[in-house]
Protein backbone atom coordinates (compact mmCIF):
# COMPACT_ATOMS: atom_id res chain seq x y z
CA UNK A 1 0.00 0.00 0.00
CA UNK A 2 1.57 3.78 -0.87
CA UNK A 3 -0.64 6.58 -0.89
CA UNK A 4 0.90 9.84 -2.27
CA UNK A 5 -1.34 12.82 -1.18
CA UNK A 6 -0.81 16.53 -1.35
CA UNK A 7 -3.01 19.29 0.96
CA UNK A 8 -3.01 22.75 -0.39
CA UNK A 9 -4.66 25.80 0.23
CA UNK A 10 -4.71 29.42 2.17
CA UNK A 11 -2.09 29.67 5.25
CA UNK A 12 -4.29 29.53 8.25
CA UNK A 13 -6.88 26.74 6.65
CA UNK A 14 -4.87 24.30 8.64
CA UNK A 15 -3.43 22.41 5.51
CA UNK A 16 0.09 22.01 7.53
CA UNK A 17 -1.59 20.23 10.81
CA UNK A 18 -4.35 18.58 8.30
CA UNK A 19 -1.34 16.94 6.63
CA UNK A 20 0.75 16.19 10.18
CA UNK A 21 -2.53 14.67 12.08
CA UNK A 22 -3.02 12.13 9.17
CA UNK A 23 0.71 11.27 9.22
CA UNK A 24 0.72 11.03 13.20
CA UNK A 25 -2.13 8.16 13.00
CA UNK A 26 -0.52 6.93 10.10
CA UNK A 27 2.21 6.71 12.49
CA UNK A 28 -0.20 5.09 15.38
CA UNK A 29 -0.91 2.38 12.80
CA UNK A 30 2.73 1.50 12.70
CA UNK A 31 3.31 2.20 8.86
CA UNK A 32 5.78 4.16 7.13
CA UNK A 33 5.28 7.91 6.85
CA UNK A 34 6.70 11.36 5.37
CA UNK A 35 5.57 14.57 6.04
CA UNK A 36 6.84 17.38 3.34
CA UNK A 37 5.57 20.94 4.11
CA UNK A 38 5.67 24.43 1.62
CA UNK A 39 8.01 26.46 3.78
CA UNK A 40 9.27 30.31 3.20
CA UNK A 41 7.61 32.64 0.43
CA UNK A 42 5.09 30.55 -0.69
CA UNK A 43 3.39 29.90 3.33
CA UNK A 44 3.77 33.77 3.58
CA UNK A 45 2.27 34.62 0.52
CA UNK A 46 -0.92 32.96 0.86
CA UNK A 47 -1.11 29.28 -0.46
CA UNK A 48 0.53 26.58 1.71
CA UNK A 49 0.76 22.72 0.98
CA UNK A 50 2.32 20.03 2.08
CA UNK A 51 3.00 15.86 0.48
CA UNK A 52 2.11 13.45 2.72
CA UNK A 53 2.95 9.57 1.68
CA UNK A 54 1.55 6.67 4.13
CA UNK A 55 3.11 3.50 2.69
CA UNK A 56 3.14 -0.47 4.12
CA UNK A 57 6.85 -0.31 3.01
CA UNK A 58 9.57 1.96 3.22
CA UNK A 59 8.80 5.28 1.59
CA UNK A 60 11.97 6.44 -0.79
CA UNK A 61 11.25 9.72 -2.53
CA UNK A 62 9.25 12.33 -0.21
CA UNK A 63 9.18 14.19 -2.95
CA UNK A 64 6.03 14.10 -4.87
CA UNK A 65 4.83 15.05 -8.64
CA UNK A 66 1.95 12.45 -9.00
CA UNK A 67 -0.97 12.11 -6.55
CA UNK A 68 -3.34 9.61 -5.22
CA UNK A 69 -5.56 12.17 -3.55
CA UNK A 70 -5.41 16.12 -3.74
CA UNK A 71 -7.27 17.62 -0.84
CA UNK A 72 -7.70 21.35 -1.99
CA UNK A 73 -9.10 24.12 0.12
CA UNK A 74 -8.64 27.07 -2.72
CA UNK A 75 -8.82 27.98 -6.08
CA UNK A 76 -5.01 28.81 -6.82
CA UNK A 77 -4.22 25.37 -5.36
CA UNK A 78 -7.09 23.54 -7.62
CA UNK A 79 -5.34 25.39 -11.01
CA UNK A 80 -1.77 24.37 -10.03
CA UNK A 81 -2.46 20.51 -8.92
CA UNK A 82 -5.63 19.34 -10.71
CA UNK A 83 -3.73 18.33 -13.83
CA UNK A 84 -0.72 16.29 -11.36
CA UNK A 85 -3.55 13.94 -10.16
CA UNK A 86 -3.08 10.19 -11.29
CA UNK A 87 -5.73 9.05 -13.28
CA UNK A 88 -8.49 7.06 -11.24
CA UNK A 89 -7.47 9.36 -8.09
CA UNK A 90 -9.32 11.40 -5.50
CA UNK A 91 -9.71 15.24 -5.62
CA UNK A 92 -11.52 16.53 -2.85
CA UNK A 93 -12.16 20.02 -2.33
CA UNK A 94 -13.86 22.47 -0.21
CA UNK A 95 -16.92 23.96 -2.45
CA UNK A 96 -16.91 27.29 -0.38
CA UNK A 97 -13.25 28.40 -1.36
CA UNK A 98 -13.58 27.33 -5.36
CA UNK A 99 -15.59 28.73 -7.68
CA UNK A 100 -13.92 26.72 -10.86
CA UNK A 101 -13.49 23.08 -9.79
CA UNK A 102 -11.55 20.60 -12.13
CA UNK A 103 -13.30 19.57 -15.02
CA UNK A 104 -11.30 16.58 -15.68
CA UNK A 105 -13.35 13.02 -16.13
CA UNK A 106 -10.15 10.89 -15.43
CA UNK A 107 -10.88 11.26 -11.63
CA UNK A 108 -13.25 11.61 -8.78
CA UNK A 109 -14.16 15.11 -8.19
CA UNK A 110 -16.04 15.63 -4.43
CA UNK A 111 -16.57 19.07 -3.09
CA UNK A 112 -18.05 19.51 0.43
CA UNK A 113 -19.02 22.98 2.18
CA UNK A 114 -16.56 22.63 5.17
CA UNK A 115 -16.54 26.20 5.97
CA UNK A 116 -20.07 26.20 6.32
CA UNK A 117 -20.33 23.35 8.03
CA UNK A 118 -17.26 24.20 11.01
CA UNK A 119 -19.00 27.56 11.44
CA UNK A 120 -22.68 25.61 11.94
CA UNK A 121 -20.58 23.72 14.20
CA UNK A 122 -19.32 26.85 16.05
CA UNK A 123 -16.00 26.07 15.28
CA UNK A 124 -14.28 27.14 12.42
CA UNK A 125 -11.05 25.86 12.58
CA UNK A 126 -12.55 22.57 12.32
CA UNK A 127 -12.96 23.18 8.70
CA UNK A 128 -9.73 20.89 7.97
CA UNK A 129 -11.08 17.96 10.25
CA UNK A 130 -14.25 18.10 8.41
CA UNK A 131 -11.94 17.60 5.26
CA UNK A 132 -9.65 15.04 6.77
CA UNK A 133 -13.11 12.56 7.47
CA UNK A 134 -14.64 13.20 4.19
CA UNK A 135 -10.88 11.73 2.59
CA UNK A 136 -10.66 9.28 4.88
CA UNK A 137 -14.68 8.13 3.91
CA UNK A 138 -13.32 7.81 0.35
CA UNK A 139 -9.53 6.79 1.01
CA UNK A 140 -9.60 4.80 4.39
CA UNK A 141 -6.06 4.36 4.56
CA UNK A 142 -6.05 5.09 8.45
CA UNK A 143 -8.84 4.31 10.88
CA UNK A 144 -10.52 7.41 12.26
CA UNK A 145 -9.53 6.17 15.76
CA UNK A 146 -5.88 6.33 14.87
CA UNK A 147 -6.40 10.00 14.15
CA UNK A 148 -8.35 10.55 17.35
CA UNK A 149 -5.56 8.55 19.30
CA UNK A 150 -2.97 11.25 16.89
CA UNK A 151 -4.42 13.98 18.11
CA UNK A 152 -4.32 12.96 21.61
CA UNK A 153 -0.93 12.38 21.47
CA UNK A 154 -0.46 15.96 19.83
CA UNK A 155 -2.15 18.34 21.19
CA UNK A 156 -1.13 19.73 24.92
CA UNK A 157 -3.26 17.89 27.71
CA UNK A 158 -5.11 21.42 27.67
CA UNK A 159 -6.28 21.26 24.64
CA UNK A 160 -8.00 17.41 24.98
CA UNK A 161 -11.41 19.26 25.50
CA UNK A 162 -11.23 19.66 22.09
CA UNK A 163 -11.06 16.24 21.02
CA UNK A 164 -15.06 15.67 20.76
CA UNK A 165 -15.71 18.27 18.76
CA UNK A 166 -12.56 16.98 16.39
CA UNK A 167 -14.39 13.62 16.61
CA UNK A 168 -17.57 15.04 15.86
CA UNK A 169 -16.28 16.84 12.75
CA UNK A 170 -14.20 13.74 11.38
CA UNK A 171 -17.63 12.06 11.68
CA UNK A 172 -19.47 14.86 9.80
CA UNK A 173 -17.11 15.22 7.14
CA UNK A 174 -17.43 11.17 6.37
CA UNK A 175 -21.01 11.25 6.34
CA UNK A 176 -20.78 14.84 3.74
CA UNK A 177 -18.83 12.67 1.60
CA UNK A 178 -21.26 10.12 1.17
CA UNK A 179 -24.07 12.09 0.27
CA UNK A 180 -21.83 14.06 -1.58
CA UNK A 181 -21.01 11.22 -4.00
CA UNK A 182 -24.27 10.05 -4.27
CA UNK A 183 -25.06 13.73 -6.06
CA UNK A 184 -21.81 13.15 -8.08
CA UNK A 185 -23.38 9.04 -8.83
CA UNK A 186 -27.11 10.97 -9.69
CA UNK B 1 13.11 5.91 24.19
CA UNK B 2 13.27 3.42 21.86
CA UNK B 3 9.85 4.13 20.92
CA UNK B 4 9.64 6.04 17.45
CA UNK B 5 8.18 9.90 17.17
CA UNK B 6 7.40 11.64 14.67
CA UNK B 7 9.65 14.44 13.97
CA UNK B 8 11.32 17.68 11.59
CA UNK B 9 14.67 16.76 10.68
CA UNK B 10 16.08 19.78 12.43
CA UNK B 11 14.21 19.00 15.59
CA UNK B 12 15.14 15.56 15.55
CA UNK B 13 18.85 17.04 14.67
CA UNK B 14 18.29 19.07 17.93
CA UNK B 15 17.61 16.42 19.97
CA UNK B 16 20.02 14.29 19.31
CA UNK B 17 22.57 16.54 20.04
CA UNK B 18 20.86 17.06 23.85
CA UNK B 19 21.13 13.24 23.90
CA UNK B 20 25.16 13.06 22.71
CA UNK B 21 25.82 15.43 25.78
CA UNK B 22 26.46 18.25 23.89
CA UNK B 23 27.15 20.71 26.28
CA UNK B 24 27.25 23.81 24.58
CA UNK B 25 25.55 25.31 21.31
CA UNK B 26 26.22 28.58 19.33
CA UNK B 27 24.05 29.69 16.95
CA UNK B 28 22.24 32.38 14.58
CA UNK B 29 18.82 32.08 13.29
CA UNK B 30 18.72 31.37 9.47
CA UNK B 31 15.64 29.78 7.27
CA UNK B 32 15.59 26.53 6.72
CA UNK B 33 17.57 25.83 9.72
CA UNK B 34 15.95 27.92 12.61
CA UNK B 35 14.40 24.83 14.41
CA UNK B 36 17.52 23.74 15.85
CA UNK B 37 18.17 26.91 17.87
CA UNK B 38 14.64 26.98 19.08
CA UNK B 39 14.65 23.67 19.64
CA UNK B 40 18.15 23.75 21.80
CA UNK B 41 16.87 27.48 23.22
CA UNK B 42 13.84 25.45 24.88
CA UNK B 43 15.61 22.23 25.96
CA UNK B 44 19.22 22.71 26.67
CA UNK B 45 18.84 24.79 29.93
CA UNK B 46 16.83 22.34 31.37
CA UNK B 47 19.60 19.71 31.00
CA UNK B 48 21.97 22.65 32.46
CA UNK B 49 23.99 23.16 29.03
CA UNK B 50 24.79 25.81 27.14
CA UNK B 51 22.54 27.60 24.35
CA UNK B 52 23.65 30.96 23.26
CA UNK B 53 22.26 33.20 20.68
CA UNK B 54 25.28 34.92 19.20
CA UNK B 55 25.15 38.39 17.55
CA UNK B 56 26.45 36.65 13.90
CA UNK B 57 27.65 33.22 12.32
CA UNK B 58 31.36 34.39 12.65
CA UNK B 59 30.68 34.88 16.59
CA UNK B 60 28.94 31.41 16.68
CA UNK B 61 31.99 29.54 15.28
CA UNK B 62 34.41 31.75 17.09
CA UNK B 63 32.54 30.82 20.61
CA UNK B 64 32.76 27.02 19.11
CA UNK B 65 36.52 27.27 18.81
CA UNK B 66 36.41 29.00 22.55
CA UNK B 67 34.38 25.63 24.21
CA UNK B 68 35.85 23.14 21.99
CA UNK B 69 39.29 24.63 23.16
CA UNK B 70 38.12 24.06 26.99
CA UNK B 71 37.34 21.01 25.91
CA UNK B 72 33.22 21.06 25.85
CA UNK B 73 31.43 18.88 23.21
CA UNK B 74 30.42 22.26 21.11
CA UNK B 75 28.12 22.69 17.98
CA UNK B 76 27.14 24.82 15.72
CA UNK B 77 24.42 25.15 12.77
CA UNK B 78 22.76 27.27 9.95
CA UNK B 79 22.39 27.70 6.40
CA UNK B 80 24.70 27.92 3.26
CA UNK B 81 24.78 32.05 3.97
CA UNK B 82 25.81 31.79 7.40
CA UNK B 83 28.41 28.65 6.49
CA UNK B 84 30.08 30.69 4.62
CA UNK B 85 30.64 33.22 7.25
CA UNK B 86 31.95 30.65 8.98
CA UNK B 87 34.70 29.18 6.41
CA UNK B 88 37.36 31.41 8.11
CA UNK B 89 36.91 29.77 11.67
CA UNK B 90 36.66 26.16 10.56
CA UNK B 91 39.61 27.10 9.46
CA UNK B 92 40.83 27.84 12.62
CA UNK B 93 39.70 25.06 14.10
CA UNK B 94 40.75 22.09 12.02
CA UNK B 95 44.29 23.55 12.10
CA UNK B 96 43.84 23.75 15.80
CA UNK B 97 42.93 20.54 16.10
CA UNK B 98 39.69 20.78 17.50
CA UNK B 99 36.46 18.55 17.76
CA UNK B 100 33.40 20.05 17.00
CA UNK B 101 30.02 19.59 15.11
CA UNK B 102 29.10 21.96 12.38
CA UNK B 103 25.68 21.48 10.63
CA UNK B 104 24.60 22.86 7.34
CA UNK B 105 21.11 22.79 6.28
CA UNK B 106 21.95 23.94 2.79
CA UNK B 107 19.81 26.37 0.32
CA UNK B 108 20.30 27.41 -2.34
CA UNK B 109 22.95 30.48 -3.87
CA UNK B 110 24.86 31.82 -4.66
CA UNK B 111 23.99 34.81 -2.23
CA UNK B 112 21.77 35.48 -0.19
CA UNK B 113 19.58 32.85 -2.69
CA UNK B 114 16.42 31.98 -1.76
CA UNK B 115 15.40 29.85 1.15
CA UNK B 116 14.47 26.49 -0.82
CA UNK B 117 16.61 23.09 -0.70
CA UNK B 118 19.71 22.75 -2.70
CA UNK B 119 22.96 20.88 -2.95
CA UNK B 120 25.28 23.97 -4.18
CA UNK B 121 27.97 23.60 -0.89
CA UNK B 122 29.53 20.34 -2.27
CA UNK B 123 32.17 21.65 -3.14
CA UNK B 124 32.45 24.24 -0.18
CA UNK B 125 31.78 21.36 2.42
CA UNK B 126 34.46 19.04 0.75
CA UNK B 127 37.02 20.62 -1.31
CA UNK B 128 38.05 22.75 1.67
CA UNK B 129 35.44 26.42 2.10
CA UNK B 130 38.46 28.10 4.32
CA UNK B 131 41.76 28.44 3.44
CA UNK B 132 44.79 26.34 4.28
CA UNK B 133 45.08 22.70 4.08
CA UNK B 134 42.71 21.37 5.66
CA UNK B 135 39.45 18.92 5.73
CA UNK B 136 36.51 17.75 7.60
CA UNK B 137 34.49 14.68 8.01
CA UNK B 138 31.34 15.34 5.85
CA UNK B 139 28.10 13.12 6.64
CA UNK B 140 25.31 13.60 4.13
CA UNK B 141 21.80 12.57 5.52
CA UNK B 142 18.92 11.60 3.64
CA UNK B 143 16.56 11.24 5.91
CA UNK B 144 14.88 12.15 9.35
CA UNK B 145 16.40 9.50 11.00
CA UNK B 146 19.65 9.65 9.53
CA UNK B 147 19.67 13.60 10.87
CA UNK B 148 19.34 12.01 14.33
CA UNK B 149 21.91 9.33 13.89
CA UNK B 150 24.95 11.52 12.27
CA UNK B 151 24.66 13.72 15.33
CA UNK B 152 26.20 10.95 17.56
CA UNK B 153 28.22 9.58 14.59
CA UNK B 154 29.37 12.75 13.73
CA UNK B 155 30.67 14.22 17.76
CA UNK B 156 32.08 10.74 18.32
CA UNK B 157 34.12 10.96 14.83
CA UNK B 158 34.82 14.85 15.61
CA UNK B 159 36.51 13.72 19.22
CA UNK B 160 38.33 10.64 17.30
CA UNK B 161 40.48 12.32 14.74
CA UNK B 162 40.62 15.86 16.95
CA UNK B 163 38.91 17.67 13.71
CA UNK B 164 35.81 19.44 12.90
CA UNK B 165 32.85 17.40 11.72
CA UNK B 166 30.24 18.86 8.86
CA UNK B 167 26.55 17.51 8.52
CA UNK B 168 25.44 18.38 5.60
CA UNK B 169 21.90 18.72 4.77
CA UNK B 170 19.34 20.10 3.09
CA UNK B 171 16.32 22.36 3.59
CA UNK B 172 13.95 19.40 2.37
CA UNK B 173 15.45 16.97 4.82
CA UNK B 174 15.68 20.02 7.87
CA UNK B 175 11.81 20.76 7.32
CA UNK B 176 10.16 17.04 6.57
CA UNK B 177 8.80 15.48 9.16
CA UNK B 178 9.55 11.22 9.19
CA UNK B 179 9.74 8.62 11.86
CA UNK B 180 12.51 8.99 14.15
CA UNK B 181 14.17 6.61 17.03
CA UNK B 182 16.35 7.22 19.77
CA UNK B 183 19.27 4.47 19.73
CA UNK B 184 20.56 4.26 23.27
CA UNK B 185 23.70 6.05 23.58
CA UNK B 186 26.29 6.88 25.92
CA UNK B 187 28.84 9.95 25.62
CA UNK B 188 32.03 8.35 25.91
CA UNK B 189 33.44 11.42 27.69
CA UNK B 190 36.95 11.45 26.17
CA UNK B 191 39.48 12.49 28.26
CA UNK B 192 40.63 16.00 26.60
CA UNK B 193 42.92 17.16 29.32
CA UNK B 194 45.70 16.42 27.64
CA UNK B 195 45.52 18.92 25.37
CA UNK B 196 41.73 21.21 26.10
CA UNK B 197 42.71 23.73 28.15
CA UNK B 198 41.09 22.64 31.28
CA UNK B 199 42.86 24.22 34.17
CA UNK B 200 46.68 23.33 34.67
CA UNK B 201 47.75 21.03 37.28
CA UNK B 202 51.58 21.41 38.69
CA UNK B 203 52.02 17.88 37.29
CA UNK B 204 52.76 19.53 33.75
CA UNK B 205 53.22 22.41 31.31
CA UNK B 206 50.14 24.16 30.40
CA UNK B 207 48.39 23.32 27.24
CA UNK B 208 48.17 25.94 24.66
CA UNK B 209 45.09 25.60 21.74
CA UNK B 210 46.56 27.37 18.83
CA UNK B 211 46.73 27.17 14.89
CA UNK B 212 49.57 29.49 14.25
CA UNK B 213 53.12 28.17 13.54
CA UNK B 214 54.69 30.98 12.91
CA UNK B 215 57.69 29.10 12.39
CA UNK B 216 57.48 27.69 8.46
CA UNK B 217 60.01 24.40 9.45
CA UNK B 218 56.91 24.23 12.42
CA UNK B 219 54.40 24.44 10.19
CA UNK B 220 54.93 21.78 8.01
CA UNK B 221 55.76 19.39 10.87
CA UNK B 222 52.31 20.57 11.87
CA UNK B 223 50.81 20.47 8.20
CA UNK B 224 52.52 16.80 7.86
CA UNK B 225 50.90 15.61 10.74
CA UNK B 226 47.67 17.11 9.66
CA UNK B 227 47.54 15.10 6.24
CA UNK B 228 48.46 12.06 8.39
CA UNK B 229 45.26 12.26 9.87
CA UNK B 230 43.94 13.27 6.67
CA UNK B 231 45.05 10.02 5.50
CA UNK B 232 43.51 7.70 8.10
CA UNK B 233 40.62 9.01 7.49
CA UNK B 234 40.56 8.71 4.00
CA UNK B 235 41.77 4.56 4.83
CA UNK B 236 38.79 4.32 7.36
CA UNK B 237 36.02 6.24 7.34
CA UNK B 238 34.66 5.82 3.49
CA UNK B 239 30.95 5.15 3.62
CA UNK B 240 27.82 4.67 1.29
CA UNK B 241 24.63 2.64 0.34
CA UNK B 242 24.22 0.72 -2.46
CA UNK B 243 20.85 -0.31 -3.96
CA UNK B 244 20.56 -2.05 -6.73
CA UNK B 245 23.98 -2.07 -8.21
CA UNK B 246 24.61 -6.06 -8.48
CA UNK B 247 22.92 -6.17 -11.88
CA UNK B 248 22.94 -2.63 -12.72
CA UNK B 249 23.71 -0.94 -16.41
CA UNK B 250 23.39 2.35 -15.28
CA UNK B 251 24.10 3.95 -11.75
CA UNK B 252 22.77 7.04 -10.26
CA UNK B 253 25.64 8.55 -7.48
CA UNK B 254 23.62 10.87 -5.50
CA UNK B 255 23.45 11.85 -1.81
CA UNK B 256 21.15 13.17 0.76
CA UNK B 257 17.45 14.48 -0.84
CA UNK B 258 19.04 13.54 -4.59
CA UNK B 259 19.61 10.00 -3.22
CA UNK B 260 15.59 10.11 -1.94
CA UNK B 261 14.28 10.97 -5.37
CA UNK B 262 16.78 8.89 -7.66
CA UNK B 263 15.26 5.23 -5.33
CA UNK B 264 12.21 6.22 -7.14
CA UNK B 265 13.51 6.86 -10.39
CA UNK B 266 15.22 4.01 -9.99
CA UNK B 267 11.72 1.60 -8.87
CA UNK B 268 9.86 2.98 -11.74
CA UNK B 269 13.04 2.30 -14.36
CA UNK B 270 12.95 -1.39 -13.07
CA UNK B 271 9.93 -1.54 -13.88
CA UNK B 272 10.26 -0.46 -17.23
CA UNK B 273 12.93 -2.73 -17.26
CA UNK B 274 15.46 -0.47 -17.11
CA UNK B 275 18.73 -2.29 -14.94
CA UNK B 276 19.89 0.99 -12.93
CA UNK B 277 21.11 0.80 -9.69
CA UNK B 278 22.42 3.91 -7.17
CA UNK B 279 25.34 4.45 -4.74
CA UNK B 280 24.68 6.93 -2.03
CA UNK B 281 27.97 8.71 -0.64
CA UNK B 282 27.03 8.81 3.43
CA UNK B 283 30.16 10.62 3.73
CA UNK B 284 31.28 12.88 0.90
CA UNK B 285 34.37 13.14 2.38
CA UNK B 286 36.31 10.94 2.40
CA UNK B 287 34.74 9.51 -0.78
CA UNK B 288 33.92 6.49 -2.36
CA UNK B 289 36.52 6.48 -5.03
CA UNK B 290 37.34 3.09 -5.02
CA UNK B 291 34.02 1.87 -4.66
CA UNK B 292 33.38 3.58 -7.68
CA UNK B 293 35.94 2.42 -10.11
CA UNK B 294 35.45 -0.66 -9.09
CA UNK B 295 31.43 -0.14 -10.37
CA UNK B 296 32.96 1.43 -13.38
CA UNK B 297 33.87 -1.74 -14.90
CA UNK B 298 30.34 -3.41 -14.93
CA UNK B 299 28.27 -0.45 -16.18
CA UNK B 300 27.28 1.76 -19.44
CA UNK B 301 27.38 4.77 -17.49
CA UNK B 302 27.91 6.67 -14.31
CA UNK B 303 25.34 9.18 -13.09
CA UNK B 304 25.86 12.13 -11.07
CA UNK B 305 22.25 13.95 -9.89
CA UNK B 306 22.90 16.83 -7.51
CA UNK B 307 20.75 19.61 -6.72
CA UNK B 308 23.16 22.34 -8.34
CA UNK B 309 24.85 22.88 -11.56
CA UNK B 310 27.74 19.83 -11.36
CA UNK B 311 29.50 19.50 -8.65
CA UNK B 312 30.08 15.67 -7.22
CA UNK B 313 30.30 14.93 -10.83
CA UNK B 314 34.07 15.56 -10.78
CA UNK B 315 34.44 12.76 -8.01
CA UNK B 316 32.30 10.60 -10.22
CA UNK B 317 34.91 11.45 -12.90
CA UNK B 318 37.73 11.41 -10.64
CA UNK B 319 36.70 7.72 -9.49
CA UNK B 320 36.16 6.42 -12.69
CA UNK B 321 38.94 7.66 -14.34
CA UNK B 322 37.83 7.58 -17.51
CA UNK B 323 36.99 3.84 -17.82
CA UNK B 324 33.13 4.76 -18.30
CA UNK B 325 31.42 8.18 -19.43
CA UNK B 326 30.11 10.65 -16.31
CA UNK B 327 26.91 12.06 -16.99
CA UNK B 328 25.14 14.56 -15.13
CA UNK B 329 21.53 15.51 -14.16
CA UNK B 330 20.88 18.46 -12.10
CA UNK B 331 18.33 20.92 -10.74
CA UNK B 332 19.22 24.94 -9.60
CA UNK B 333 17.47 27.63 -7.94
CA UNK B 334 15.95 25.67 -4.62
CA UNK B 335 13.76 23.65 -7.13
CA UNK B 336 13.32 20.03 -7.02
CA UNK B 337 13.78 17.48 -9.78
CA UNK B 338 10.93 15.06 -9.65
CA UNK B 339 11.06 11.19 -9.95
CA UNK B 340 9.88 11.66 -13.29
CA UNK B 341 12.01 14.13 -14.37
CA UNK B 342 14.98 12.09 -13.66
CA UNK B 343 13.40 9.05 -15.45
CA UNK B 344 13.24 11.40 -18.28
CA UNK B 345 16.66 12.34 -18.58
CA UNK B 346 17.76 8.83 -18.00
CA UNK B 347 15.87 7.43 -20.57
CA UNK B 348 17.12 10.51 -23.19
CA UNK B 349 20.88 9.15 -21.97
CA UNK B 350 20.18 5.68 -22.86
CA UNK B 351 18.97 6.61 -26.55
CA UNK B 352 22.26 8.07 -27.22
CA UNK B 353 24.14 5.40 -25.70
CA UNK B 354 22.15 2.88 -27.88
CA UNK B 355 22.50 5.26 -31.05
CA UNK B 356 26.37 5.01 -30.21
Amino acid sequence: MLEELIVAGFGGQGVLSLGMTLAYAGMVENKEISWMPSYGPEMRGGTANCMVSISSNKISSPIISRFDSAIVLNQPSMDKFEARIKPGGLLLYESGNIFKPSTRTDIDIIGITATTEALLMKNAKIMNMIMLGAYLQLKPVVQIDSILEALKKVLPDKYHFLLDINRQALVRGGEMAVLSKEQTVA
Amino acid sequence: MTEAKLMKGNEALAEAAIQAGCDAYFGYPITPQSEVLEYLAREMPKHGRLVMQAESEVASINMVYGAAGAGFRSMTSSSSPGISLMQEGISYLAGAELPCLIVNVNRAGPGLGTIQPGQGDYFQSVKGGGHGDYKMIVLAPASVQEMADFVFLGFDLADKYRNPVLILSDGAIGQMMEKVVFKPYTNPQVDKSAWATTGKPTTRERNYVTSLFIQPERMEVHNLKLEEKFKRIRENEVRFEEINTADAEYIFVAYGLSARICQKTMDLAREKGIKVGLLRPICVYPYPYKRLEELASQVKCMISVELNSGQMVEDVQLAVKGKVPVEFIGKMGGLLFTPEEILQQLEKLIQQYHAN
